[in-house]
C-alpha cells in the first residue's frame, strides 16, 4: 500500500469540471459561517482559512519544488509584524484601507523572501533544510533583541477598525468577527486560485522538474538555484498574506509568530494533508486548527498523538491524507471499492480498540506525571481509569495488545485484497493504453 | 574563417591523482556525425561530462562554436546550444512523459522562468512536444510518470530530453545500450532523423551502428584519442586494431 | 588575561561538546545521506537516562550505561523505522527523524515532567580545579574536555585501525563497491547510526549536568549543531571540529563582553544618541548578541564560501 501511495495519480478535470469545482469552493466559503452559527465556530473558520493559505504557500516549497523548510514561520510572522505596524499607521492617518493590509504583508513577505532566500537557497536538499532552521533561529532571537519593532514579550497591539473611507460608511469596519471571516475567505479564494494557476505555468512546472532531478534541469538550461530562489520568493509572498490576515484577526503580533515551533507545525500538517496534491494542504490546515484548538482541549498529550500519527504516515503513507483519498477514489472509479469494505471495517474497529488501550496508557501516565495535583483518575473515552491502580495499567496494556494483534491480522487481509485490486486496475489500464494508436 | 562546432585542445582530467583524460584533441566540424568508441573505462563518459560542464577539466580548452566554455555551468553551456544524454538514465521521475519532454524544451522555447502564462496556452510548444513524443513512439504512454516506463522507453525518453531543446551540438552517451536488435535499428533510424543538420557525437558499442551512422570515428583508449578519421581509415588503422578494434571485430565476426 | 584564559578554556570545553554531537551527525550524514534531525534528542535522552541511572546507582554507572542504552535505541530505530523510509528518499528520511524528535520530546515530558530535573555533577568532580587571580576553572569542565578528547582519540582509532572502521571509510566513499566486496552495508549503517546516537548521548551525559537537563535542551543545541555541520562543510569531520571550537570559543567570549557599536563609535569620536538612525542596532551589547552569533556566522559563511570551511560540495 505504501508503494502505491507514492505513485502520482492523475486528476485532470475537464474545463467544465473545473468551473464546477471552483464555484463549489466559492459557495462553500460563502455559506460556511451560516452553517457554523456559533461565534466560536466562526473563529475556528477564520483560523483555518489563514492556516490554509500558509500551508498551501508552504507546499509551494515542499510539494512543488521538493524544498523542505524548517523556517516558514519567518515569512508568515514577519508579514504579521509588518502588517501590525501598517495597521497602526492607518490608525495614525495613512490613507490606505484596512483590507489592503494583507497585500502589504504579502509584499513584505516577498521582500524578506528575497533577502533571506538569497542565503537559504545557496544550497539545495538537506543543507537547505538545515540552513532554514538556522535562519529561523536567527530571526526569532533577533525578534527578542529588537523590542522596538517586535514589542518584546508582550508583542504589539493594533486596532483593525481604524481608518475611514466609504467602506466604513457602509459599516464594513471589521468590527465583528464575521466581517473578518469574509475578508479571509476572499483572500483564501484568490490566493488558492493564484497558487493553483502558478502550478500550471512554466516556472511552476520547472519547480517540479528541479524537485525530481535538479541535475538534469541544469542540462536543459535551468539555473536551479535561481529556480529555488524564485520559488522561495513566491511562497513567501503568500506566506506574508497569511501573516497579514493573522494580524488583522488577532489585532496583535507576538514574537512566537516567528518561532520554530510554528514552522514545524506548518511542515507537519502540510505533510499530513499531503504534499502530492494541490488541495492536500487545505486538509492539513483543517487538521492543524483542529489539533491546536480542539484536540489540545481534549488531552494534554495531543502533541504526542500528532507526532506518532505523523511518524506512521511518513512510513506507511508518505502521500498524506490527500493521496489516501485519491487512491480510494481511483478504486471507486474502477469499481474496486466494494471489496474493500469489510477489510476497512475490521481495521477501523480493531484500530480503535488498540487506540483506546494506547490512549489509556498515555493519559494515565500524564495524569500521574503532569497533572498529579488533580487526582489519579482520568476518563478515556468515557471510561474512568485510575492511574494509581496497577490493574488499570494491565487492562490498558491488554486491550492495546489485543487490538494491535487483531489489527495486524486485518491489515494483512487488507493488503492482500488491495494488491489483487491493484493488479486488476493495472490490467485495465494496459488495455486502455493498447487502444490508443 | 570557419570555426569548428566543437574543438577540444589538450584537455586533461584527473580525479585525485589518477589521470583519466590525458590530453585529448578533437575538432568536430559543423553537421558532422562522430562516433566515439573505446573500451570500457577509457573515459568516454568523462569526456562528455567535461564538454557539457558536469565536471571542470584539470587543464586544456574546450570551444563551442569558437567560444571557450570551460568554467561555465551546465545550464550556460546548454543555452549555447549543446545538449547531452546520459549513460545512466537521468529523467524527471515523477513527471509524465509529456511533461518531461515539455520541460526539456521550455527554456529554449523562450519561456525561461515565466509565471504569467499558463502552459496550456503555449500551443506551439505543446504541438512540438506532441510531435516529438510521437516520433519517440511514446504517445500511448503520454501521461505515465517516467519512473513507471520500461527500460527501453526510458532510454527513448532520455534521448528525447536531449533533443527536445533544439540544441545544435548533441552528445549521446550509449543511447542504444541494453536495447534489442530491432529496438536499436528503430532507434538509430530515429536518431538519424532528428539530428539532420546537427552536429552529433555518440558513444556506441555496436559496431554495426558505428559504421552505419558515423562520418568520422574517434577512438578513445586510456584517456587519449588514438585515431580520429573516416570509418574505412579507422578500420584499417593498425594502432586501433591492436588497441581495441581487432578484438571487437573478431568478436562480432564470431557472432555472425 | 585571566578573563582570556578562563574564557578560552570554557569555550574549548563547550566547543568539544559541540563536536561530540556534530561528529555523530556528520558520520551518519556522510555515510547514509540522512540528516538525523533527532540527533539532539538523543543528546537529551542521554542526559535524562544518566540522571535516572545516577539516581538509582551513581554517576559512573550512568556514564557507561546511558550512552549504551541510547545507542541501542538508535540502532533499533534505524532497523525498524528509518530503513523503511529509505526507498522514499532523503526528504522522507529527514521527515521521519523530525517526527521522532517530536515524539521523544513528548515522551521525555511524559516521563520526567516539563520542568528541569536535578541532574548534578558528582561530588568527586565538583569544585574548582585551579584558580587564576580571581577566576576559577571548574574541575568538571576539565573532565568534560578529557572525555571529549578521549572520545575523539577512540573515534580516530576505530576509524583508522579497526576492520569496521576501514569498512566505514570505504562505505563513505564507495557504498556500492563495499557491498560488492561482501560487506553487509545495511548492518554497517545500523552500526554507524547507533554509534552516532551513542556519541550524542555521551555528550548529553556530561553536558546535562554541566548545563541544565530540561525538555528544551534538545532544541537549544539542535540548531547550533546544524550550523556547525554546514559551516564546517557537509560531511567533513575536520571541518566540524574547527567549526565547533570556533563557535564554542566565540560564544563564550561574547557572553562575557559588553562591547557595543556605540562604545566603538564613541571612541572614534562619533556621537550616537537614541535619535541616531539604527540606534537599536548600535546599542546592542556583544553579550546580548551572543545567542545569534552562530547563525550570523552561518549566513556569512554561506555568502562568502557556500561549501563551508573544509567542504568539497558546492550545492
Ligand atoms: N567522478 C569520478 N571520480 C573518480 N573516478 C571517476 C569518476 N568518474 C569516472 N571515473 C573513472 O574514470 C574512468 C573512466 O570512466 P568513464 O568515463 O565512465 O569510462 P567509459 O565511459 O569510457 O566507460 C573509470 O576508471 C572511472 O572509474
Ligand atoms: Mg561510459
Amino acid at each position: 500500500m505504501s508503494n502505491a501511495a507514492m505513485k502520482p495519480l492523475h486528476f485532470k478535470p475537464l474545463n467544465g469540471v473545473r468551473i464546477v469545482v471552483w464555484s463549489a469552493f466559492a459557495v462553500i466559503l460563502l455559506l460556511l459561517p451560516v452553517l457554523a452559527r456559533s461565534n466560536f465556530a466562526v473563529t475556528l473558520l477564520c483560523l483555518t482559512g489563514i492556516a490554509a493559505i500558509a500551508c498551501m504557500s508552504y507546499n509551494m516549497l515542499l510539494g512543488q519544488a521538493g524544498m523542505l523548510s524548517f523556517g516558514h514561520a519567518v515569512y508568515t510572522g514577519l508579514g504579521a509584524f509588518v502588517a501590525i505596524h501598517a495597521m497602526n499607521k492607518i490608525g495614525g492617518g495613512w490613507p490606505i484601507p484596512m483590507w489592503m493590509i494583507p497585500l502589504v504583508a504579502g509584499f513584505a513577505g516577498l521582500g524578506f523572501g528575497a533577502l533571506l532566500g538569497f542565503v537559504t537557497t545557496r544550497k539545495a536538499g538537506t543543507p537547505f533544510s538545515m540552513i532554514t532552521l538556522g535562519v529561523g533561529e536567527l530571526v526569532f532571537a533577533a525578534a527578542l533583541m529588537f523590542p522596538e519593532f517586535f514589542g518584546g514579550e508582550a508583542g504589539i497591539n493594533s486596532n483593525r477598525t481604524a481608518g475611514s473611507g466609504w467602506m466604513h460608511g457602509l459599516g464594513l469596519n471589521f468590527g465583528g468577527q464575521i466581517q473578518v471571516y469574509y475578508l479571509i475567505a476572499i483572500y483564501l479564494f484568490l490566493c488558492t486560485a493564484a497558487m493553483y494557476a502558478f502550478t500550471q505555468t512554466p516556472l511552476g512546472r520547472i519547480a517540479n522538474a528541479v524537485r525530481d532531478n535538479a541535475e538534469r534541469a541544469e542540462f536543459v538550461g535551468y539555473d536551479t538555484r535561481w529556480v529555488r530562489y524564485l520559488i522561495v520568493m513566491a511562497s513567501s509572498f503568500f506566506a506574508g498574506i497569511a501573516g497579514g490576515l493573522t494580524a488583522i484577526n488577532f489585532e496583535a503580533a507576538t514574537a512566537d509568530l516567528v518561532h520554530g515551533t510554528r514552522s514545524g507545525g506548518y511542515l507537519l500538517f502540510t505533510f499530513l494533508g499531503g504534499v502530492g496534491f494541490f488541495f492536500g494542504p487545505i486538509i492539513g490546515a483543517v487538521l492543524l486548527i483542529f489539533s491546536l484548538v480542539v484536540l489540545s482541549e481534549l488531552t494534554k498529550a495531543w502533541q504526542l498523538y500528532v507526532g506518532i500519527v505523523f511518524l506512521i504516515m511518513v512510513v506507511f503513507a508518505p502521500g498524506g491524507i490527500s493521496s489516501l483519498l485519491m487512491l480510494n477514489l481511483r478504486r471507486i472509479k474502477y469499481g474496486e471499492w466494494r471489496k474493500m469494505r469489510w477489510p476497512y471495517a475490521g481495521m477501523v474497529f480493531f484500530g480503535l480498540i488498540a487506540l483506546w488501550g494506547f490512549a489509556a496508557i498515555v493519559e494515565m501516565a500524564y495524569q500521574a506525571q503532569v497533572a498529579a495535583g488533580s487526582g489519579s483518575v482520568v476518563t478515556v473515552a468515557r471510561i474512568p481509569m485510575d492511574a494509581s491502580v496497577l490493574a488499570s495499567w494491565l487492562i490498558a496494556a491488554a486491550v492495546l495488545l489485543f487490538g494491535g494483534i487483531c489489527f495486524e491480522i486485518w491489515r494483512r487481509k487488507f493488503n492482500k485484497v488491495w494488491g489483487e485490486g491493484e493488479e486488476r486496475i493495472a490490467e485495465a489500464i494496459k488495455k486502455a493504453e493498447a487502444a490508443i494508436v | 574563417m570557419s570555426t569548428y562546432a566543437l574543438e577540444l585542445s589538450n584537455v586533461t582530467k584527473s580525479f585525485g591523482k589518477t589521470a583519466i583524460i590525458r590530453g585529448v584533441n578533437l575538432a568536430v566540424n559543423k553537421g558532422e556525425r562522430v562516433a566515439v568508441i573505446g573500451p570500457n573505462g577509457a573515459g568516454k563518459s568523462t569526456l562528455f561530462n567535461l564538454i557539457s560542464g558536469r565536471f571542470e577539466p584539470t587543464s586544456g580548452s574546450i570551444k563551442l562554436h569558437g567560444n571557450e566554455i570551460i568554467g561555465q555551468r551546465p545550464y550556460e553551456i546548454s543555452r549555447r546550444g549543446l545538449a547531452r544524454s546520459f549513460q545512466i538514465t537521468n529523467i524527471f521521475s515523477r513527471l509524465s512523459v509529456f511533461e518531461n519532454l515539455r520541460c526539456a524544451a521550455l527554456f529554449s522555447s523562450g519561456q525561461k522562468y515565466s509565471f504569467w502564462k499558463p502552459l496550456s496556452k503555449l500551443t506551439e510548444l505543446n504541438d512540438r512536444t506532441e510531435a516529438l513524443m510521437a516520433s519517440l513512439e511514446l504517445k500511448r504512454r503520454r501521461d505515465v510518470p517516467a519512473s513507471l516506463l520500461t527500460y527501453s522507453e526510458q532510454r527513448a525518453l532520455e534521448v528525447g530530453l536531449t533533443i527536445a531543446g533544439g540544441g545544435d551540438v548533441i552528445l549521446l552517451d550509449e543511447p542504444t545500450a541494453g536495447m534489442s536488435h530491432s529496438e536499436t535499428d528503430r532507434f538509430v533510424h530515429l536518431i538519424r532523423k532528428v539530428t539532420v543538420g546537427k552536429t552529433l557525437l555518440t558513444v556506441e558499442h555496436d559496431m554495426g551502428v558505428v559504421f552505419g551512422l558515423a562520418d568520422r570515428i574517434a577512438v578513445l583508449v586510456y584517456g587519449e584519442v588514438i585515431a580520429f578519421d573516416t570509418p574505412d581509415k579507422v578500420r584499417a588503422d593498425a594502432k586501433v586494431k591492436e588497441a581495441y578494434l581487432g578484438a571487437v571485430l573478431d568478436a562480432e565476426g564470431a557472432h555472425a | 588575561m585571566e578573563f582570556f584564559t578562563i574564557s578560552l578554556l570554557n569555550g574549548v570545553s563547550y566547543g568539544l561538546l559541540l563536536f561530540m554531537l556534530s561528529a555523530g551527525l556528520t558520520l551518519i550524514f556522510s555515510m547514509m545521506g540522512v540528516l538525523n534531525f533527532a540527533h539532539a534528542s538523543f543528546y537529551m535522552l542521554g542526559a535524562y537516562f544518566a540522571y535516572q541511572v545516577s539516581e538509582w546507582t551513581n554517576f559512573w554507572v550512568a556514564f557507561v550505561i546511558a550512552p549504551v542504552l541510547v545507542a541501542l535505541l538508535g540502532g533499533a530505530f534505524e532497523r525498524t523505522v528509518l530503513r523503511k523510509t529509505h526507498k522514499f528518499g532523503h526528504v522522507a528520511e529527514l521527515l521521519v527523524t523530525f517526527g521522532l524528535s517530536f515524539v521523544i520530546l513528548e515522551l521525555v515530558q511524559l516521563v520526567w515532567g516539563r520542568t528541569p530535573v536535578e541532574y548534578k555533577v558528582p561530588a568527586a568532580l565538583d569544585g574548582s580545579l585551579f584558580k587564576l587571580f580571581n577566576s576559577t576553572f571548574p574541575t568538571y569542565r576539565a573532565f568534560m574536555m578529557v572525555v571529549a578528547i578521549g572520545m575523539l582519540a577512540s573515534l580516530f582509532l576505530v576509524l583508522k585501525k579497526t576492520r569496521i572502521g576501514l569498512v566505514i571509510q570505504a562505505a563513505l566513499t564507495h557504498p556500492d563497491t563495499t557491498e560488492a566486496l561482501g560487506h553487509n552495508v545495511p548492518r554497517v549503517f545500523a552500526f554507524v547510526f547507533a554509534g552516532g546516537c551513542g556519541l550524542a548521548a555521551l555528550a548529553g551525559v556530561i553536558g546535562g549536568n554541566a548545563f541544565i537537563t530540561e525538555p528544551g535542551m534538545a532544541q537549544a543545541v539542535g540548531a547550533i549543531i546544524f550550523v556547525v555541520v554546514v559551516v564546517g562543510g557537509m560531511g567533513s569531520l575536520g571541518g566540524a571540529l574547527i567549526a565547533s571550537l570556533l563557535i564554542g570559543v566565540m560564544q563564550t567570549f561574547a557572553v562575557g563582553l559588553d562591547w557595543s557599536f556605540i562604545g566603538g563609535l564613541q571612541s572614534l569620536g562619533v556621537d550616537v544618541t537614541p535619535e541616531t538612525f539604527g540606534y537599536p542596532v548600535w546599542k546592542l551589547k556583544l553579550s546580548q548578541v551572543a545567542p545569534i552569533l552562530p547563525y550570523l556566522l552561518l549566513v556569512v559563511m554561506l555568502v562568502v564560501r557556500p561549501k563551508g570551511i573544509m567542504g568539497t560540495r558546492d550545492e
